[in-house]
């Protein structure tokens, strides 16, 4: 027995599982604080719910499309999203002619595709079918409650004109008394009351809304403004909260159920190397997950399958080194000698197995897109990391335990028995 | 182990599987899902049993042919499937005719997925690419660290999986969409890595053999590896399956074909790699011995 070993190795779980802890339940040292790890990971619409569309720009021959017109679509789009009030939203130009969108943990998904989706070509219309001034003729809109005739409170959405605007709507009211104004929304009349005096100030109101956040989604579409160019949604992915929740919990729970079958196995096959490489293992998805934050990668529903396929290589490693220390025992040689030997030897198979893998990993990373690439990152990271806790930490422990000379019986090992 | 004395068996058996599919294939096509085909998909929880017939009285003024799936734990979520981009208007429109009738909230809109028929065809041109580049890079890799021969035939037992896969999924009529594709990449890497590990045996061994004992060669260093072929393929299988029972519908679509995937890659790199570069290697030195 060698005290000193002891001392390390137990000193080395006892890290670990500080790791483990800290890493579940966040830890405070003074100052410092350390938040779980669940609350730092940044995870994908599929898991935390939200909505991802692409918007395609519908290119004719009298309107085609350029880069300035793009440009302010987005920027219309961008002020219609913040007019959700959702942090980490995202709109972003792809490729020529199209632009994503993202907008995580939203509760309504079809209000908030129709609000992105929407032209929003605002129009007033005389009875005599002429245009009398359109959304660009409005510098502000808002959503507020207002008494009806009637006394009841209703929600409405209230316009203010610009000089231009306010001089043509003046005109128009004059010309138009008593007979109807219809207020068009890309086509759709939303409302057609009636011109009861002739209006000067330059404000109007649009009543037929059925509740105040409805009035609040076209009045934000009408402050950002008509879109210059026709958009196409060509691929909507939208996930509702609950489902998003599900994947989440479900997922970890198949991850977590899957790590221990796997430690079990390993165990009852390989034994004292096999609890060994159980505690490498654990390091392993602790590094793992600490390198996905540290690079700021998103974690997605197939990051999550590219981890779970990365244990199982992980292991692979294990079971390669493993079998050559057996074999290695098996031709009479002692403890020590049969580790150094058997990992040197599954090294150059770990080695060309894994750079193999990786090479299909970059080039899936460079030419996928979306979910596609989130695999790749997740299963890059975990080759990666599973060669550095095969080839590392796995030996370094198993030496340690060597020297701690408790268990030198080579049967621990796997050796003998057969 | 008499691996190659029985190769033609083994390549009879992929062989089978793999025109069986191949008849199939030309007759049915593959049955592509919306990531490819485009079309609609919503998903909405009922929290409550439904008769299909009940969903198609709402659906059949959209869609008729909508495809009306169930899902969820207790079989108490729809899913429905419609060819056609159904507008903005059109998705409200059903969702609030299920949200009257079955009494439900915005929350029970579990997902949309939406997809044009232009992304299924960029998908599809982005995937022969990338596959295309990562089969010449690993040809490259192993021609660099081993030599030509077992780059070959580590490209045909890939070729193999992927067959396969394509083969069960053409047979059991099971959609294709965008995670077949990360999942048939996923097995590429998994079929090269299963595959490598006994070339590198092989390799190791080849100078403790007579040079022109290719048989045994190959026998022997399967017998030595087998052991690990096995165990890794039992330890990346127990994940995978727990990730198919537990696992939400689109975690699914992912784990099916890489079970079947892993299963034919670890047949693969035993019964058709190694025989292959058997063959490869007698065919060369003009002595291709009949067994």
């Amino acid at each position: 027995m060698n005290l000193k070993y002891i001392i390390i190795f137990i000193l080395i779980i006892a890290i670990l599982a500080l790791g483990v802890f800290t890493s579940f339940n966040g830890l405070s040292i003074g100052n410092y604080d350390i938040i779980p790890m669940k609350e730092v990971i940044k995870l994908g619409l599929d898991l935390r719910g939200g909505v991802y569309v692409v918007l395609e720009a519908q290119e004719t021959e009298e309107d085609p499309i350029n880069d300035e017109k793009m440009s302010r679509a987005i920027a219309t789009i961008r002020q219609r999203v913040d007019g959700l009030g959702v942090a980490e939203a995202n709109v972003s130009k792809q490729g020529d002619n199209r632009i994503r969108v993202s907008i995580p943990d939203i509760q309504d998904q079809e209000s908030a595709l129709e609000l992105i989706g929407k032209t929003a070509q605002l129009e007033f219309i005389g009875p005599d079918e002429e245009v009398i001034l359109t959304g660009a003729q409005v510098v502000d809109s808002k959503a507020v409650y207002q008494k009806s005739e009637m006394g009841v409170e209703q929600p409405v959405v209230t316009l203010e004109f610009n000089d231009e605007g306010t001089k043509a709507f003046a005109d128009a009211t004059e010309k138009f008394i008593k007979q109807p104004i219809a207020i068009v929304l890309d086509g759709e009349v939303i409302s057609s009351p009636n011109v009861q005096n002739v209006i000067t100030n330059g404000e109007a109101i649009i009543t037929g809304q059925n509740s105040l956040q409805e009035a609040a989604d076209l009045s934000t579409l009408i402050r950002a403004g008509a879109l210059p160019v026709t958009l196409k949604a060509v691929e909507i992915r939208s996930v509702g909260p609950t489902l998003g929740q599900d994947s989440l919990s479900k997922s970890l729970t198949a991850a977590l159920i899957g790590i221990l079958l796997v430690f079990l196995f390993m165990i009852i096959y390989y034994r004292l190397p096999g609890f060994i490489a159980s505690i490498a293992l654990v390091f392993y998805v602790l590094l793992f997950f600490t390198i996905l934050v540290g690079i700021n990668t998103t974690l997605t529903l197939p990051g999550i399958a590219g981890l779970i396929l990365s244990i199982g290589l992980a292991v692979d490693a294990n079971v390669i080194i493993f079998e050559r220390i057996k074999e290695e025992l098996k031709l009479g040689k002692t403890l020590r000698t049969a580790l150094d030997s058997g990992f040197s030897r599954a090294l150059t198979s770990i080695l060309d197995s894994n750079i193999t893998t990786i090479i299909a990993g970059a080039v899936l990373f460079f030419f996928g897109t979306g979910p596609i690439k989130g695999f790749a990152v997740t299963l890059m990271i975990g080759i990666g990391v599973s060669m550095f806790t095969a080839i590392i930490i796995t030996r370094y422990l198993l030496r340690l335990v060597i020297k701690m000379n408790i268990f030198s019986n080579t049967k621990l090992y796997g050796a003998g028995g057969k | 182990m008499k691996i190659i004395e029985y190769r033609k068996l083994w390549f009879a058996i992929s062989a089978m599987i793999i025109i069986i599919g191949g008849i199939i294939l030309s007759i049915n096509g593959l049955n592509f899902g919306i990531d490819f085909a485009g079309g609609t998909i919503i998903n909405i929880d009922l929290h409550q049993t439904f008769e299909v017939s009940e969903i198609r009285d709402i659906t059949d003024t959209f869609d008729e042919r909508a495809d009306i799936t169930y899902s969820g734990d207790d079989r108490e979520q729809v899913i429905i499937q419609t060819q056609e981009s159904l507008s903005n208007g059109q998705r409200k429109e059903i969702f609030s005719q299920f949200q009257n009738k079955y009494n439900l909230t915005e929350k029970d809109l579990l997902s949309i997925d939406q997809v044009d028929p232009i992304i299924g065809d960029e998908l599809k041109n982005q995937v022969l690419i990338a596959v295309s580049i990562a089969v010449i890079a690993m040809l490259i890799y192993i021609t660099f660290r081993f030599e030509l021969s077992f780059a070959l035939s580590a490209i045909i037992a890939l070729t193999h999986d992927m067959l396969i896969v394509l083969a069960f999924y053409t047979i059991m009529r099971i959609q294709v969409n965008a995670p077949f594709i990360a999942a048939m990449l996923t097995i590429l890497g998994y079929s090269i890595n299963d595959t490598i590990v006994i070339f590198d045996r092989i390799r190791e061994n080849r100078k403790r053999f007579k040079k022109n004992d290719y048989k045994n060669l190959v026998n022997t260093s399967i017998s030595q590896s087998i052991a690990r072929s096995i165990n890794t393929s039992l330890t990346t299988l127990i994940t995978i399956t727990v990730l198919y029972i537990l696992g939400v519908e689109a975690i699914r679509n992912f784990a099916l074909p890489l079970i079947v995937g892993f299963l034919s890659g670890t047949y693969s790199s035993i019964f058709i790699a190694s025989p292959v570069w058997y063959m490869l290697k007698t065919r060369k030195q003009g002595n291709p011995r009949a067994v």
